[in-house]
């Protein structure tokens, strides 16, 4: 019954976010993205947890923090399947999938060493140009590359 | 900060104008070698922005400023400029904007016209940046076929050589997409067209058919054979450059069973890949292809200027 009572300690949620349904081999990277290192609140991050719809899939929970919906969209990059829970007084009170913006703006590197981007102090900037996987294409150099493969600024 | 509106006459890819534009850009081109001393350009300064040398394509477009009246500015070499020092593009871009009505500008980084764009209100003609995009070449290329063939629909057009690092081939490419072509692509297996290129191909319904083998079937059925260089600094593998350097080249004897209305282009320098043999046959366009390139950076510099030369 301890155990159990350790368990529930770490998942309750009482107001918050969960992002679920992270492919694990990105979860480390939508950390990044959404910027949980620099965070004073209580975060949980679990990994290579098994999962019905993606195999293995790590979750983020943030507690008393709501993303902005432009933040949280981040991780539509790398991780397209993912979900956002809003949690209020331990009720979901908000379920929706990350969605992909066309165009994504100062987040990732462009993997060409000879784009402009980055030689030159400036904000990157890259075009959807594929939903499943994911593709971006460099609006500059229009070098493509998978969005699990982006380098994160 | 003061919001700058991109100019919609700057020319930095292939794939920003429609057919239409395209089609006004030929049209310009033929009024140019018509017409070659109108003089519109009168009161204009043109930068000629050259970070990168490139002797061919600074000089033709400084004759074509030249030749319509206007005046040129710029370098040819960026060691002799501030970016030597350690200034941004953006700086140089928006000093230079401060003396000029158009840019034009190459560049050694892959995006750096499409980044001026972004940094100021005059208009940029992108005359290459890195193995990135060169817009004029494509357009000379698009006027030496629409002249030789009288039409640029539903002809066939062989491209030969390099087709994997070649960037006028992939911008004729796409500029061809409204013309109905019949594409044939000839390489050896390492220097095959990408596959995005074939791929643009089938969403648009474009055929083409691919071969390692520079066949006489392939010949004969040509309008147009488009030759390329294959370039010894794409290689990593000396040995592999050296066994397929000299794999298509094209001599006289390979023509004579093609159409009367052939023409080979190359967009040069060329090395070994069109032997000298051919140059004397009526065949070979490339060195017109060059001197159409005057016509068509003509065009592409008024269009830039919302200049109207039949007004």
């Amino acid at each position: 019954m301890t155990t159990d009572k350790k368990e529930l300690a770490v998942a309750a949620l009482r107001n918050g976010t969960v992002i679920d349904r992270i492919p694990s081999p990105v979860l480390f990277k939508a950390v990044e993205l959404l910027g949980i290192a620099g965070m004073d609140s209580n975060v949980t991050i679990g990994n290579n947890l098994d999962s019905k719809k993606i195999g293995k899939k790590g979750i983020i929970k943030v507690a008393d923090v709501e993303f902005p919906e432009t933040v949280l969209n981040r991780i539509a990059l790398i991780a397209p399947s993912a979900v956002v829970n809003t949690i209020h007084d331990f009720n979901v009170t908000a379920k929706r999938p990350v969605v992909l913006p066309d165009c994504i703006v100062g987040i990732v590197r462009c993997g060409n060493p000879k784009c402009i981007s980055n030689n030159e102090p400036m904000a990157t900037k890259f075009h959807v140009v594929g939903r499943n996987p994911v593709v971006i294409r460099c609006h500059y150099c229009n070098h493509t590359i998978e969005g699990a493969k982006a380098q994160i600024l | 900060m003061p919001i700058i509106v991109m100019n919609k006459n700057s020319l930095v890819s292939i794939s920003d104008i429609s057919r239409d534009e395209m089609l006004d850009l030929l049209r310009r081109a033929r009024y140019f070698e018509e017409n070659p001393d109108s003089k519109i350009l009168d009161g204009k300064i043109v930068a000629t922005l050259f970070f990168e040398p490139s002797t061919r394509t600074r000089l033709s477009f400084e004759t074509a400023v030249n030749r319509l009246g206007g005046r040129v500015i710029g370098f040819s070499d960026a060691a002799t400029t501030s970016s030597s020092k350690g200034e941004t593009l953006k700086d140089t871009i928006k000093m230079v904007s401060n003396y000029v009505d158009l840019i034009v500008m190459r560049h050694y980084l892959e995006g750096a016209a499409r980044y001026a764009t972004e940094v100021t209100s005059v208009p940029v003609i992108n005359a290459g940046d890195g193995a990135n995009q060169h817009p004029s070449q494509t357009m000379l290329d698009l006027y030496s076929i629409l002249k030789t063939q009288g039409t640029l629909e539903n002809l066939t057009i062989t491209m030969v050589g390099d087709l994997k690092y070649g960037r006028t081939v992939h911008s004729l490419l796409m500029a061809m997409q409204y013309f109905n072509p019949t594409f044939n692509f000839v390489a050896c297996p390492e220097l095959r067209m990408p596959q995005e290129y074939k791929d643009f191909c089938d969403e648009h319904g474009i055929k083409y058919n691919e071969t390692t083998e520079f066949s006489p079937e392939v010949i004969n059925s040509s309008d147009i054979i488009y030759m390329t260089r294959v370039q010894r600094e794409r290689f990593s593998d000396i040995m592999e450059y050296e066994r397929v350097k000299d794999r298509y080249t094209l001599h006289n004897d390979m023509l004579a069973d093609s159409k009367p209305t052939l023409r080979i282009l190359h967009p040069l320098p060329r090395v070994n890949e069109i032997d000298r043999d051919v140059d004397d046959n009526p065949k070979a366009y490339y060195f017109e292809q060059a001197r159409n390139g005057l016509f068509a950076r003509q065009a592409i510099i008024t269009r830039a200027l919302g200049i109207d030369p039949e007004k």
